[in-house]
């Protein structure tokens, strides 16, 4: 991450506050059915303290939090506030004691105005005069500066996550938790978030800081706790310990590194040439004169922050938006921006869509007839002549579960009863399987585990390496430094020249990243 | 303290799946006798005469099928529209112009008599519903207007423009009077044939076959997959190459002809002439066969008996018992109710559990 953050002095991370914890959790258990979410799980925070609460995706964090704010009620165990036992029965309950929360997801009314957002959250629900000025001090004392009669829907996410913090520390809490603040931030924008947090804590203001990135958790937080499978499996200062170390007592086992060489570059098998589109939707991001190659053998990663235009570009790409001209896109070869989806696919295009459920796969069909979702008209004979044959839709599920390691309960599972990690390697693996000529997919790893994450991203490069070629939207910085062989960045629907991610540093796609790419012909220089 | 709690299962239970309509008729069957005690009745004479004693007379078996053949035909095009998520309610709109459409043969050409009308005039009734039904299907796909409320008022235009014609156009010259077409011809109409005791005609094994085509077509066809898909999910839908605007136009053709068929089928067997009324609201009544077979071809094709024979059940226990036969509509909707409440033991099961102080303090 950021420099700012890369070194962490003892001096920095010095706790202020009492010696009375102000939470302390005892013991408590949350069970859904016969799965247990929590088992016995403890939590100490004390006042002015940042306070990691690690672990992979199904760990039990979430659900832990929502504990916390109320939101849930455990099966058993207890809950102190500053020494007292408490029931808290609901997050109006959470918020009156003193604990506030930053969603991951922001809940923001797009159409109204910061100062109005922010007054929904209060008792008597009015956008005062007296109202802004508040905002307008309380952001400007945390280094979070904002407009009060700004609309929402003008912000960028950066900002957005401002209005809901400013939301929180009108309601003085005592105790703020974040679920993964970071995700949706540029660099840059972290490092300020950081020095918003410290001032926070200094001020004796505690924070649950829940994330997957461990260098900022290092460099931010007092105490870690790490979950794994319901459990607390550790506590540590995660100070003393390197990424490494903690990320092995969240996996519980050594994560199996990507390992990555050149490979072979073959012709250009996917060609954008002045892909331009005006969005039909109300917030919808147009596309600008969009201009890439990517050859066989190569991964290609275009980085952004959500909502710059990845979806209505991945849509151009797939063919469910269609194109005004058909040469806007070359696949293999061939002019195909006027193709459908499966036009595109008979030319071995294959497609990876962010959500997982709902777009990628059909909640409620089993795994066999997703596996007819994508491929019925690839001419691979699992549609024939109107009918459909599923016993071969079976067997490529077995293979796919084999080759990724997708567990499941039964033989053909439903897809909505698989793990967000295992249903993202069956979707990501019903494509590879198919050994496509290019790989078009967005967020490879969204959400998922570190060990799933592994598996896919290795998988994507071997295809490459197998003369494939790849391109992968993201917003994870750490996966496209991973994977990719160049980095393109997209910003307001202007996507800037790829570059080489040898030259490439995290700093300079940020840059691109907050608006950079959006010149004319901008690289990294 | 106890409380019943519903915890998702991971999979549909299939055994469930089996058993839930049966708990939803034994409920069902148990509620009867009890409206039956409430009204002075023994409830087991009220049963007897509600649900068995119809069946227990050839005669009742051929009102049985006479009465379901309709029902199940349009249940089986409505079941495509909801499965793919297209809220058809007009089917009885669509079967009055069908019946029309395909009138105009023996009507206006009745001297055209050759074996060819009979086939002719059902495939012009199933055009005439598919074409009425891409109304509402059109308005959705091109102007976003809401498919449930077009479809529905769209009915009474078609009750009413039948209505006039019978009055004015096409009335018979040797009618005195009355709102009725004249009488069609041989070759316009179903004959019975007697089938071991039991008069049937060519709309039953038609029914029949339809249920074993739409069994397959969803089973084991592109077409049948794309339906189901697109109904789940219409983004996943598009993924997977399928059109959700074509889907639409096609679901709303389909029950729009089937519609039209069953109306025709109808009209040519049990009346023989165009009049006022035509259907007893076989095309509402169907919605809830479409649903208690759980828009399954067989499932319909089973729901459509039952439903057929609680009409009977209500003429039953009017004749006998002196009851009034809108209990029959009563207990239609109750069977309904139980249908869809069973229906959550598929995806839930229930489980009591002990109550927690906790939550007991704050309640």
């Amino acid at each position: 991450m950021g420099e700012g953050s890369g070194d962490s002095t003892g001096e920095m991370l010095r706790r202020v506050g009492g010696d009375t914890p102000l939470l302390e959790v005892r013991h408590v258990t949350k069970r859904f059915g016969s799965f247990t979410a929590n088992d016995n799980v403890s939590l100490k925070i004390m006042p002015g303290e940042i306070h990691a609460l690690l672990g992979e995706n199904g760990a039990g964090k979430s659900t832990l939090v929502k504990i916390i704010y109320g939101s849930l009620q455990p099966n058993s165990g207890e809950i102190f506030w500053k020494g007292k036992a408490v029931t808290v029965a609901s997050p109006a309950e959470a918020r009156a004691i003193g604990v506030g929360m930053v969603f991951q997801h922001f809940s923001l009314f797009e159409a109204m105005t910061v100062a109005e957002n922010i007054a929904l959250a209060l008792p008597n629900c009015r956008a005062t005069r007296e109202l802004c000025e508040t905002i307008a001090r309380v952001s400007a004392n945390y280094g979070l500066p904002l407009d009060p009669n700004a609309h929402v829907a003008d912000l960028s996410v950066g900002e957005r996550q401002r209005v809901e913090i400013v939301r929180c520390l009108l309601q003085n809490p005592e105790l703020i938790i974040m679920d993964e603040p970071t995700s949706v931030l540029t660099p840059q924008e972290a490092d300020q978030l950081f020095v918003t947090l410290r001032r926070l804590a200094e001020e004796g203001c505690a924070i649950l800081y829940i994330s997957h990135r461990l260098e900022e958790v290092r460099a931010l937080c007092h105490h870690a706790t790490i979950m794994r499978r319901a459990r607390v499996v550790a506590e540590t200062d995660p100070a003393n310990e390197t990424v490494n170390t903690l990320a092995q007592l969240m996996v519980g086992n050594e994560i199996t590194r990507v390992t990555r060489e050149k490979g072979k570059l073959g012709p250009e098998a996917i060609l954008l040439k002045g892909l331009t589109q005006v969005s039909q939707e109300a917030f919808g991001v147009s596309l600008h004169d969009i201009n890439l190659s990517v050859r066989s053998g190569e991964i290609v990663a275009i980085a952004g922050i959500a909502g710059n235009g990845q979806k209505e570009l991945f849509d151009a790409l797939s063919g469910e938006e269609p194109l005004d001209k058909e040469d806007m896109v070359i696949l293999a070869g061939e002019a195909a921006g006027l193709m459908n989806i499966n036009q595109r696919r008979l030319l071995g295009a294959a497609f990876v869509p962010e959500e997982r459920l709902g777009h990628g796969a059909v909640p409620a069909l089993k795994l066999s007839e997703n596996v007819v979702l994508t491929r019925h008209g690839t001419g691979e004979g699992i549609a024939r002549r109107g009918f459909t044959r599923f016993g071969k839709a079976g067997r490529i599920v077995e293979t796919v579960t084999s080759l990724f390691d997708v567990r499941k309960g039964v033989v053909d599972p439903e897809a909505r009863s698989l793990s967000g990690g295992n249903l993202q390697k069956f979707v990501v693996g019903r494509e590879v399987e198919r050994t496509p000529k290019i790989l078009i997919v967005a967020q490879p790893t969204w959400g998922v585990d570190a060990g799933a994450a592994a598996v896919i991203r290795q998988s994507l490069i071997d295809l490459s390496r197998k003369g494939a070629a790849i391109l992968v939207i993201s917003q994870d910085l750490d996966e496209i430094f991973e994977i990719a062989d160049r980095i393109a960045v997209i910003s307001r629907g202007h996507l800037s020249k790829a570059e080489d991610a040898d030259t490439l540093t995290p700093e300079k796609v940020g840059l691109l990243m907050a608006g950079g790419a959006e010149k004319k012909g901008a690289a990294a220089a | 303290m106890m409380r019943l709690e519903l915890v998702k299962r991971p999979q549909k239970s299939r055994l469930m799946s089996v058993l839930s309509p049966i708990v939803a008729v034994a409920l069902t069957v148990v509620f009867a006798g009890i409206v039956f005690a409430a009204q002075g009745h023994s409830p087991f004479t009220g049963i007897w005469y509600f649900f068995l004693e119809p069946i227990t007379s050839l005669w009742g078996v051929e009102q049985l099928i006479t009465k379901a053949t309709p029902l199940v035909i349009i249940a089986l095009g409505l079941s495509v529209c909801y499965l793919s998520n297209n809220w058809n309610i007009g089917a009885e709109g669509q079967l009055t112009i069908g019946a029309i459409v395909g009138s105009i043969l023996p009507i206006l050409f009745p001297d055209f008599v050759s074996p060819v009308v009979l086939p002719l005039m059902l495939l012009m009734a199933m055009a005439g519903g598919a074409l009425f039904a891409l109304i509402p299907a059109k308005l959705k796909t091109v102007f976003g207007t809401n498919e449930i409320l077009t479809s529905l008022m769209l009915v009474y235009c078609s009750n009413l423009f039948l209505d006039w014609m019978v009055r004015g156009p096409w009335r018979s010259p040797q009618g005195y009077n009355f709102p009725i077409t004249i009488d069609f011809h041989e070759w316009a109409v179903l004959s019975a044939v007697d089938v071991g005791g039991i008069y049937l005609n060519l709309s039953a094994p038609i029914a029949l076959l339809l249920v074993a085509i739409l069994a397959v077509v969803m089973r084991s066809t592109l077409k049948g997959f794309e339906i189901r898909v697109l109904g789940q999910s219409p983004r996943a839908g598009s993924f997977a190459g399928f059109s959700n605007r074509r889907m639409t136009a096609f679901a709303f053709a389909l029950s729009g002809a089937l519609a039209g068929l069953a109306g025709m089928m109808v009209v040519m067997s049990e009346i023989g002439k165009l009049q006022p009324v035509i259907s007893p609201g076989y095309g509402f009544t169907a919605i809830i066969v479409a649903f208690l077979g759980r828009l399954n071809p067989v499932g319909i094709l089973i729901a459509g008996l039952v439903i057929a024979s609680s009409y009977l059940g209500g003429e039953a226990i009017q004749t006998s018992l002196q009851m009034s036969s809108k209990l029959a509509t009563v207990i239609q909707g109750v069977l309904l109710f139980f249908v869809l409440a069973a229906d959550t033991l598929i995806l839930y099961k229930v489980r009591l559990v002990p109550g927690r102080e906790g939550e007991r303090a704050h309640a």
